[in-house]
């Protein structure tokens, strides 16, 4: 996804005189074509978060779109304060990248985690929290962010994560789209941890289990249309972030069910325990470990029908 | 810029000092104390040094002015009104409910000439370094000016700022620094080691000035010699008086957050007019 995101942005900075980048000190050659293309454009704002939002927030009430580009806890939580005053309460159209975030860089440790970020920026008045699933999705959203009038938080992943979506059709802030139809349960996620929940959608429908895979697209602003349509079609769903349980996703659906539809759905939410992890190892063990790979979603899914049927 | 004699500069910054200090005893709006130091700072960039237009406040081309210590709204209003980005009128609401006139500036759009929110420290002058590269990258002719306070100078989003500053060799950025001695619970230098700050500025790859904060004439060659560097962003070190102009106030910092009583507005109101 941050190469989707460095070819997208360096296509973009040709585009329009406006768009900056803004890195903290990361990307490491991933922006040389960017600055080849606009060099006066590109600023390396150093190891040095605070500043970096606040100059963004300026640099937009100026005129200009400037995205924000570094490791996802770095981005969000470490400046949230210049995020909170700079960016949402002036409506700066500041865009925020948070890379490798949810668990893209689970062995580095806790510091690198990020499963809080959305849970945090989504309390914040006007700023819309988006988490494409894949590099079509970043697009597309990155494209309409830069056009909007407001700022925009966007949490990606790393790289070489699958393409879900077929193709560019309804992608976008705000726009749901499913990635693979069912009859028996409601799946809706954020990410590209929906490519896990492909597979399992895949591996449960061996024993006749028929799940609808969705990608929300990211938790501000909810398709509301497309869920009303949901909530006709499906009585039970599961929520998949990778992101702690609280305050993610999970969250942001229960209380859309409580506002417009309450008692209609039974919805399991799944993601990262309330926890801090400690014993480390790669995204893939680690989402292993939690039960957020294809087996483990494959298992939460059955138990969650099978409670169904009790 | 309207050309203004210094003798006209002292009685706008003398009629300031006296509403100042009137709307803190009327609507009970504290960081008098914070205000009282920096009049003939705003009253220099508003009157001599700013390229702005009352008339045209959103002109892309206009310099911006930043006030980083946003909890000298108080002084920033009666600047703005005086200068006539709104009719002195509006400030009759100062402090009611439902007002925009309140303890800290808002976010453009609901007082004319005001560039950014601010009241949190530390945000102003990055905020105004990302329009000072905005402009260069739009090729507009616009100098961007923050005014901080000493204590703001504890944030470590300052020196941060500081150092992409002098990076990036943005000489159209002007920080100026209120630097009156208190902060909100002490003197400034006990609270954090400040001194020696204008050399800290120049550490930093600053072009650093020190002045009389209260000096016109200082004040002038200062703005002055930093517009002519060509090089490195500029920071005028300001010594200021906590509360300058009424001898009661004058380096007490209970007037950070104190309001004058009748009495104590009537002494102050005495004192200003033999300015």
């Amino acid at each position: 996804m941050r190469d989707a995101f460095a070819k997208e942005i360096t296509a973009l900075a040709s585009e329009r005189a406006d768009v900056t980048l803004l890195s903290g000190d990361i990307g490491n050659r991933m922006f040389d074509r960017f600055k080849l293309a606009a060099p006066e454009r590109f600023f390396n704002c150093g190891i040095a978060e605070a500043n970096m939002m606040s100059l963004a927030a300026g640099m937009a009430l100026s005129g200009l779109r400037p995205v924000i580009y570094t490791i996802t806890p770095f981005t969000t939580t470490r400046c949230l304060e210049q995020i909170r005053v700079g960016v949402a309460y002036h409506q700066a159209p500041v865009v925020i990248v948070g890379t490798g975030s949810g668990l893209s860089y689970a062995e580095l440790g806790p510091t690198h985690h990020s499963l809080e970020d959305m849970a945090i920026l989504r309390t914040l008045p006007g700023l819309n929290v988006v988490a494409p699933a894949d590099s079509r999705e970043l697009v597309a959203q990155l494209r309409e962010a830069l056009d909007a009038p407001h700022p925009t938080y966007m949490r990606i992943g790393k790289k070489g994560e699958p393409v879900l979506h077929a193709d560019n059709a309804g992608l976008g802030i705000g726009k749901a789209n499913l990635l693979r139809d069912g009859s028996d349960l409601l799946l809706l996620g954020v990410g590209p941890i929906l490519g896990e929940a492909l597979q399992a959608a895949e591996a449960v429908s061996a024993s006749g289990l028929s799940v609808a895979v969705v990608s929300l697209g990211g938790v501000k602003p909810l398709d509301g249309a497309f869920l009303a349509e949901m909530v006709q079609r499906f009585p039970r769903w599961l929520s998949l972030e990778e992101h702690g349980i609280t305050g993610g996703l999970g969250s942001a659906l229960l209380e859309w069910l409580a506002d417009h539809h309450p008692g209609r759905v039974t919805l399991r939410r799944l993601g990262v325990p309330d926890i801090f992890l400690h014993e480390l190892g790669n995204q893939t063990y680690t989402r292993r470990q939690l039960g957020l790979d294809a087996e483990g979603l494959s298992h939460s899914i059955s138990s969650f029908h099978g409670d169904r049927q009790r | 810029m309207i050309t203004t004699p210094p003798a006209e500069l002292s009685l706008t910054a003398c009629n300031l000092r006296r509403r100042l200090v009137t709307t803190s005893a009327e609507a009970k709006i504290p960081h008098l104390g914070s205000c009282l130091s920096c009049v003939e700072l705003l009253v220099q960039l508003y009157w001599r040094e700013l390229r702005i237009d009352p008339e045209a406040p959103d002109d892309p081309d206009r310099d911006r002015f930043l006030l980083s210590k946003g909890h000298g709204a108080p002084i920033l209003f009666q600047v703005l009104g005086e200068r006539g980005f709104f009719p002195l009128s509006e400030l009759a609401n100062f402090g009611k409910a439902g007002s925009v006139f309140h303890e800290h500036p808002p976010k453009p759009g609901y007082i004319p000439g005001v560039e950014a929110a601010t009241g949190s420290l530390g945000h102003g002058l990055p905020m105004a370094l990302g329009m000072a590269l905005a402009a260069r990258i739009q090729q507009r002719p616009s100098r961007c000016y923050a005014l901080m306070s000493d204590g703001e100078c504890n944030e470590g989003s300052i020196w941060e700022s500081a150092m992409l500053a002098a990076t990036q060799k943005v000489h159209t950025l002007t920080a100026i620094v209120d630097f009156n001695k208190w902060q909100a619970t002490g003197r400034s230098q006990d609270v954090m080691a400040l001194d020696p700050l204008a050399q800290k500025w120049e550490a930093f790859g600053w072009h650093a000035q020190e002045i009389d904060g209260h000096d016109f004439g200082a004040i002038e060659r200062a703005l002055t010699a930093a517009r002519r560097e060509t090089e490195r962003p500029s920071v005028i070190v300001a010594h200021t008086v906590k509360g300058k102009g009424v001898s009661f106030m004058e380096d007490d910092n209970n007037w950070h957050y104190r309001t004058p009583n009748p009495e104590e507005l009537a002494a102050a109101l005495s004192e200003l007019e033999l300015v």
